[in-house]
């Protein structure tokens, strides 16, 4: 049963990532062209899921903000790993002090609820930007408050490394400091580098959906999941216009799939 | 090791526990509120005010907002001053909505607690009332049925869930244990399931005891600590849903205000929030430190 449901996950995945890709295939029409004389259409031959309030291929904007998610949700997750390696795995390695300051802090971040400081911080910058200073603003963010919780993972796996027997041999052979960290330390943290940056992928691309769906995310006429989620907000549209869930139904699917593809120790991860 | 043998050096022992947390606490809230003012006070446009724009204000009044401005460009005096005022109960004036921060938190906070007590009251009931349903059946069906539901709760961003609620002219509380109740499964499923195959589960089974004496007498008891700070970080985890809830289903309370806050960047509420947010979090953390360390110790 599980085998099954992730041949279907991978498949999904699969058709998600190479429609990105392909995307000025798969959608010809332009994502911003607006079709004034066709506003709020129907799916029909022409738009296969209709058209927005501003006449804009919708279909085409679930494509092209597919890429947005796609590309950018990994970028975030690399670097929220990073930091988490620099802040969590080089504190567990050092001890002392310097561990002792950096758990305080990752306490202090994780303490404060994630959509709190997430939503907090992202209204505090600026909300008017181009759509591409928007789409690195939005990740950073996710990047720069996602470390917290790899960093306390790192630490404790550094710590454990730093007390290891080819360490101590290392440190013997007059190997220390920061050649000791790259070659003997750093390397050895990369499973579980590999299993947070499989976490955090799904996590930011929730996380953006949130952000856009608050008007905090990714700015028009660019599209994302986050922002054309908006559409849901019109309430009284949704009973008759039933394809506006398309892109919460793609969300939910790509979302669904991230969970059952995870690597066993990224899936025993999310689940503890 | 803390000396445990004696009845004297026990309540010792957890008092120096308390001592010790309480101090860790004050010290992470002081630095919590900090971070907070200063990730404000340094964003872009912090000192553009849409007051300065008014033409109908006179000189003085114009002199008057820049003086203020001026006190708040310095997040050290700032965050002194602000620290002096709230051993006063003095919170500040919001600067949008031109009302004592005290004053609206009294009237916002009821509302949040209802909404987060709710949230994770039927969070806690749907996900570990599942966990324990599959304990004491083994249903491969009602796991993989469960587990296909809490993944497919992980899978939709919080608003949206919210977004449904209100459509279907239902609470969008119900969105806040949507979100919580995943969590609470999975990580109560995954413990009840290896405390099942440990050695006095069996023997209780080979007694003959029946499945619910089982799950209700020997598999829960022994989790007491890890339920208690699972229950710790769900409370985290309803507070930050509470902002996109209240947000998107107008509800008025402490969410709602922390998105208003946000959005017109407005100082006073922002730090109050954040420092009442941590401390709401910290303690919760903190007791369930407290209650794994007490009587973690003890079993």
């Amino acid at each position: 049963m599980m085998k099954a449901i992730r041949a279907i996950s991978i498949a999904i995945l699969s058709i998600a990532l190479l429609s990105c890709i392909f995307a000025e295939f798969v959608a010809p029409n332009h994502y911003a062209k607006q079709d004034r004389e066709a506003s709020n259409e129907p799916p029909s031959h022409r738009y296969l899921l209709g058209t927005d309030e501003l006449g804009r291929d919708r279909f085409a904007r679930l494509v092209y903000g597919s890429r947005v998610s796609f590309t950018l949700a990994p970028a975030a997750a690399i670097f929220s790993v990073l930091l988490a390696e620099i802040i969590g795995g080089l504190a567990g390695y050092v001890g002392g002090v310097w561990k002792s300051a950096a758990m305080a802090v990752t306490d202090l971040v994780l303490s404060m609820p994630w959509l709190f400081l997430l939503i907090t911080v992202r209204a505090a910058l600026p909300l008017n930007v181009s759509p591409m200073v928007s789409v690195v603003v939005t990740f950073l963010l996710l990047g720069m408050l996602g470390w917290a919780a790899s960093a306390r993972m790192l630490c404790s796996a550094g710590t454990q490394i730093r007390q290891s027997g080819y360490v101590l041999q290392a440190q013997a052979a007059g190997c220390r400091g920061w050649r000791l960290f790259f070659v003997h330390v750093a390397p050895n943290l990369k499973p579980l580098l590999l299993a947070q940056f499989w976490i955090s992928v799904p996590i930011f691309i929730l996380a953006e959906a949130n952000l856009g769906l608050l008007g905090l995310g990714i700015s028009e006429p660019l599209p994302s999941w986050g922002g054309m989620l908006r559409e849901l907000e019109n309430y009284s549209a949704l009973r008759s216009e039933p394809w506006r869930f398309a892109a919460l139904i793609l969300l939910f699917l790509v979302v669904s799939a991230f969970q059952f593809v995870l690597p066993e120790n990224a899936a025993n991860e999310v689940r503890s | 090791m803390p000396p445990l043998s004696t009845d004297d050096s026990r309540p010792r022992f957890v008092l120096r526990k308390v001592v010790r947390k309480l101090a860790a606490l004050c010290l992470l809230l002081l630095f919590g509120g900090l971070l907070g003012a200063s990730l404000v006070r340094f964003a872009p446009g912090f000192s553009v005010d849409d007051a300065s724009l008014d033409a109908r204000l006179s000189a003085e009044s114009h002199e008057a907002l820049r003086s203020q401005n001026n006190t708040e460009q310095n997040i050290f005096s700032f965050y002194a001053h602000y620290l002096g005022a709230l051993l006063r109960g003095d919170l500040g004036t919001s600067r949008t909505l031109q009302r004592p921060v005290r004053e609206l938190l009294a009237e916002r906070l009821p509302v949040t607690i209802q909404s987060v007590a709710f949230g994770i009251a039927f969070g806690w009931t749907l996900g570990f009332g599942l966990a324990i349903l599959n304990a004491r059946f083994r249903f491969r069906a009602l796991e993989t049925a469960s587990t296909l539901l809490a993944s497919a709760f992980m899978s939709i961003p919080i608003a949206v869930i919210a977004i449904l609620f209100v459509f279907a002219g239902t609470s969008a509380r119900f969105a806040i244990g949507l979100l919580i109740f995943p969590k609470i499964y999975r990580y109560s499923w995954n413990m009840m399931k290896s405390s099942m195959s440990s050695p006095h589960i069996i023997t209780a089974r080979a007694k003959g005891l029946s499945p619910l004496s089982i799950v209700t007498w020997h598999v829960i008891p022994p989790l007491a600590p890890e339920l208690v700070a699972l229950f710790a970080v769900s409370i985290s985890v309803a507070v930050g849903a509470a902002i996109p809830v209240e947000a998107i289903s107008d509800s008025p309370g402490i969410g709602q205000l922390a998105w208003q806050a946000a959005q017109g960047r407005d100082l006073p509420v922002l730090v109050n929030l954040t420092l009442l947010v941590t401390a709401v979090t910290l303690v919760a953390n903190s007791f369930s430190d407290l209650m794994n360390e007490t009587f973690g110790a003890r079993a």
